[in-house]
Order: C-alpha cells, then sequence, then structure tokens
C-alpha cells in the first residue's frame, strides 16, 4: 500500500491535469511529453540491454507516414491505417534485425547498420516526394469537425488521454518485459553472448522478440505524435536527427529505469522549448550544440541518467526492489 | 549414451577436426586429452551446438544430434561449462545461477535445485549476493559448474576446468569434478593437465591436430610410452 499510494496520486493528478492546466501551450508540452516518453520507454527496451539502435527514427517514419499517406490517398481510417505501419515497423525491424542477431552484428557495427537504415527512411521519403511531399513534409487532410473516425479534434483533451493511455501502456509493457525472464536472458546476452547460448538461451529470438516489441511501440508513437501535430517531415520523423534525440533523451533520462526514458522527454523537451523561446530564429544551431554538451556531459557523469543518478543515492528501502524476475 | 561417429567440423576453410570417433556411456567420466589447437573446444562447441559440424554424426541417447541448435541441446539434457567460465561477471552469483535453470522445464525446479547446489558447494551460498565476476577463479569456475548443473543436465561438458587456475585451485576444480562424478552425472571432459585428468577418468582420448590418436582407459594412457613421453614428462 505504501508503495502503491504515490502511484495513484500521481495517475489522479494526471488524470485532472487538463482541467488544471493554465494554458493550451502547457497542455500542448504535457502531450508531447507524454508521446515521446512512450517513444523513449520503446527506445530503452532495446538500449538497456545493448541493443543500441541509432535508426529509430526508421520506424517512427514507417508508422506515422503510413498512416497519413493511407488517410490523404484511400481514405483510410487512421484507426486501420496505423496498425498496418505497426506492422510495416514490424517487418522492417525483422528484415534488418534477424540478419544482424543471427549473424552476430553486435555493439558499433549494429549501431552503425540501424543507422543506415534511418538515413535510407528519410531518403525514400524524400525521393517519394509525388505522394509524401518530399522534404516540404505533408499533412494529413483534415476534417471540418472533430472526428473519432480520423482521429482528429480541435479539444486537445483528446489527445491528452490518447496520450497518457499510450504511456501508461509503454510503462507497462516496460515493466512486463523487466520482470520477465526474458529480461534476464537479455541481460545475460549482453553480458556474454557465448556463454548466453552455452546455457541455451536463444539468443537470436530473444533478441528479435524486444526488437519488434520496440519498433512497433515507436511506430505507434511516431503514428499518433503525426495525428497529434497534423503535419509530417521526414526530417523531424525519420532519418538520423531524430534517432540521435531519441538516443540522447533516453540516456539522459537514464535508460535501465521505468521513468528514466519520460524524465528524458520532460528534460529534452523543456530544455528545447526555452531555447526556442529565448533564441528565437536568432541561433537557430544553439538547442543541438547544448544537446550535445550535455550529452558528453551525461554519458560522463551520469551513465545511468538522472534518475540512475537520483535512485543511486536514496536510501534502498525506498526503491522496489531490484529485478523481481532475478 | 553419447555417440560421435566420424565428426568433422571448420571454421570457414580451416577444418578443425578430422572424422572423429568418440562414445560416453551413461556415468561414465570421460576425458579429451591434448595440446593446445587440437581441437578440443571445437569437439565440445560442436557437441552443444554452438558450432554446426561439417561431416559425420552425432546422437544423443539414441536420438539424432546432428544440427540440433544450442537451446535445444540444452534442452535435451546436455550442459556445456564454456572454456575459461564464461561467467556473467556484472550479475551476482544467484543471478548466474537463476540464468542457469532458464530452459522451462528447469525454471519450474528452480527452487529444489538451487537448494541442491547451495548444498553442493556451500561457498557458493555464503557468495550468493556478490557479483560473479569479483570471485577467485577457482570459486567462478565452481559457479560456473553450479550454473551448468542447474539446468539438470544428464551429460555435462567440462572445456578445460583448470585453465588459468593456479596448481592448489586446480586441484580444488578436479574435487569438485569428482564429487559431481559421484553425485551420477556423466561427464566429457576436457583438459591439458594430462596428469590430474587421468587420475580423474575412466577412459580418455588423444586429440592431436583434429585427429583421435589414441584413446584407451585411463591406466592403459598412463602406461603408454609415447603419452609418457610426450604429455607426461616421464
Amino acid at each position: 500500500m505504501s508503495t502503491r499510494a504515490p502511484w495513484l496520486a500521481g495517475l489522479a493528478a494526471l488524470a485532472a491535469l487538463p482541467w488544471l492546466s493554465p494554458s493550451a501551450y502547457f497542455l500542448h508540452i504535457v502531450i508531447l511529453i507524454l508521446i515521446w516518453g512512450f517513444i523513449y520507454t520503446a527506445w530503452s527496451l532495446m538500449g538497456k540491454f545493448g541493443l543500441v539502435s541509432l535508426g529509430h527514427g526508421a520506424f517512427l517514419g514507417t508508422g506515422a507516414y503510413t498512416a497519413g499517406l493511407l488517410w490523404n490517398f484511400a481514405g483510410l481510417t487512421p484507426w486501420l491505417g496505423i496498425p498496418i505501419g505497426v506492422a510495416l515497423a514490424v517487418l522492417i525491424a525483422v528484415v534488418i534485425g534477424y540478419p544482424c542477431f543471427r549473424l552476430k552484428v553486435v555493439g558499433h557495427y549494429f549501431a552503425l547498420v540501424t543507422l543506415a537504415l534511418a538515413e535510407v527512411a528519410r531518403l525514400s521519403i524524400v525521393a517519394a516526394r509525388d505522394i509524401t511531399g518530399g522534404s516540404l513534409g505533408m499533412t494529413p487532410n483534415g476534417v471540418p469537425t472533430s472526428s473519432w473516425i480520423a482521429i482528429q479534434f480541435a479539444d486537445k483533451r483528446y489527445f491528452y488521454f490518447l496520450a497518457l493511455g499510450l504511456w501508461l501502456f509503454g510503462l507497462w509493457v516496460w515493466r512486463r518485459v523487466d520482470t520477465s525472464m526474458a529480461s534476464a536472458a537479455l541481460e545475460a546476452i549482453s553480458e556474454d553472448e557465448g556463454a548466453a547460448a552455452a546455457i541455451g538461451i536463444h539468443v537470436t529470438r530473444q533478441k528479435l522478440t524486444v526488437t519488434i516489441i520496440s519498433a512497433a511501440m515507436t511506430a505507434l508513437g511516431g503514428a499518433l505524435y503525426g495525428q497529434f501535430v497534423m503535419y509530417l517531415n521526414p526530417d523531424t520523423l525519420a532519418g538520423v536527427g531524430v534517432s540521435l534525440q531519441i538516443v540522447f533523451a533516453a540516456i539522459a533520462g537514464g535508460m535501465y529505469s521505468m521513468l528514466g526514458p519520460t524524465v528524458g522527454a520532460v528534460l529534452t523537451i523543456v530544455l528545447g522549448e526555452a531555447l526556442r523561446v529565448w533564441f528565437g530564429t536568432t541561433w537557430i544551431g544553439a538547442a543541438n550544440t547544448i544537446y550535445g554538451i550535455l550529452l558528453v556531459i551525461f554519458i560522463i557523469y551520469m551513465p545511468r541518467g538522472i534518475v540512475g543518478l537520483v535512485a543511486s543515492r536514496l536510501p534502498a528501502r525506498l526503491l522496489p526492489a531490484r529485478r523481481p524476475a532475478l | 549414451m553419447l555417440e560421435i561417429d566420424n565428426l568433422s567440423a571448420a571454421y570457414g576453410s580451416f577444418q578443425a577436426l578430422f572424422g572423429i570417433n568418440l562414445r560416453v556411456d551413461a556415468g561414465e567420466t570421460v576425458g579429451v586429452i591434448g595440446p593446445n589447437g587440437a581441437g578440443k573446444t571445437t569437439l565440445m562447441r560442436v557437441i552443444s551446438g554452438l558450432l554446426p559440424g561439417r561431416a559425420g554424426k552425432l546422437a544423443f541417447e539414441g536420438r539424432a544430434l546432428t544440427g540440433v541448435p544450442a537451446y535445444r541441446v540444452v534442452a535435451r539434457g546436455i550442459a556445456h561449462v564454456p572454456e575459461n567460465r564464461r561467467l556473467f561477471p556484472k550479475l551476482t552469483v544467484e543471478e548466474n545461477l537463476r540464468i542457469g535453470a532458464y530452459m522451462p522445464q528447469a525454471r519450474k525446479h528452480f527452487g529444489e535445485r538451487l537448494a541442491w547446489v547451495y548444498e553442493l558447494f556451500p561457498r557458493l551460498a555464503e557468495r550468493r549476493t556478490q557479483l560473479a565476476g569479483t570471485m577467485s577463479g577457482g570459486e567462478q569456475q565452481m559457479c560456473a559448474i553450479a550454473r551448468a548443473l542447474m539446468s539438470k543436465p544428464k551429460l555435462l561438458l567440462l572445456d578445460e576446468p583448470s585453465a588459468g587456475l593456479a596448481p592448489l585451485v586446480v586441484q580444488q576444480v578436479f574435487d569438485l569434478v569428482r564429487k559431481i562424478r559421484s553425485e551420477g552425472f556423466t561427464v566429457l571432459i576436457v583438459e591439458q593437465n594430462v596428469q590430474q585428468l587421468l587420475e580423474l577418468v575412466d577412459r580418455a582420448y588423444l586429440l592431436e591436430v583434429g585427429r583421435i590418436k589414441l584413446s584407451g582407459m585411463a591406466a592403459e594412457l598412463k602406461a603408454n610410452a609415447f603419452v609418457r613421453q610426450a604429455y607426461l614428462g616421464l
């Protein structure tokens, strides 16, 4: 009970937030934090087991563009378009992941393969400019009034609860994976792949499973983001830039803790907004420069991220038992 | 129990094993001796499915084992303690043991297996919360063997358990193997420490550059003039 009370209080506060929110802008930022927090959580599912993907932008773009294009050109509701986008992202994850894991492409080499994937996705979107709008981006066709079928709402509160549900779902998946035997297996794999195989762990299957989960969630997050901002751009939804943004936020927040990636989302989005407001358009590169400097500082001084650092300073009794599965 | 018939294996174009014939009967402890690069570790890796054999047959308990992947081999009852122990250094002793019982059927009996392993190796019970990588070499070897036993194997493959250990500790590790043997496990053990090994095993094979050069009862090999000269330095 004592451990549940703060969670319930937090949930109640989150549920009441739209009515307490001082402005639409504030709510907008919170929605962005929830969506990106979900995406960063998805990335951490792989990252914390040493599967460092620099290509999650590809999954993000696949989810968002598939749903957007099917809506614009086939009139297909995002309720079907999004699952198709997620399925495509899973297909890409398998096509890239299976040979990598089978042929033991690990560490830096895996990161490089995924980095290339992100660029291939971005360039493909740009190249298909006749339908995707190329680097100018595209806008999903609007509907005159708020519509559940189109997942378009004038009132941000709808998106808020969709995003909140998605984010909670992400935390639930994170917890499920963390307390499963697969977590123990993946941890063993990340420490010594050969020894893990000798014990009877199906290395390829374990890695592929977590990759599929991560890719599917990322595509889902990307699609909801597209529905929310109503504008898809290859630079913000595919490519290396956004892929690295995901990595940075997850590492900074703490990819080994359930709430770490969300803290990363709060940090990056608030920082990004603050820099944008302060510098306006005068110092275009300032945000990226400051991100870069911060990333270096985080990796050197807080390798387990903000949440990891805070957790290590708290007395042990305040923390849940480490890894219940083990 | 384990029958190997005319087995060959290769790494790319480099052939490491040529037409190996080997047999391990239930309850036996069998050794494979030979110098560096003879193919001893390769043989272990082929048996446990980590490396596919190129030609020949493998059978375990009368059923074919050829081409069976590692995760199924463990389920069939063969546990492999790899060379250099290969513990998960940043996990605790107990976490290492937990992963040793990864296979579903072993997972169900995790509690009793753990109690049994701790009874067999009380030292590990004392160190259960210690990170495996911070233990001494002998203790790590003990942990590696215990981890393999967690899957309740019928056949235990030990790859150079004495490698890199101080002479006194080597003695302790061999005592451990004796203990496991007396528990009724069938053991196939690869070693460079020929003298110690021949004191332990029932039978042994001598492997040189990928071929079985000699085989026989431990006492026969100990008395063999070639073995005495080349491996025992007598």
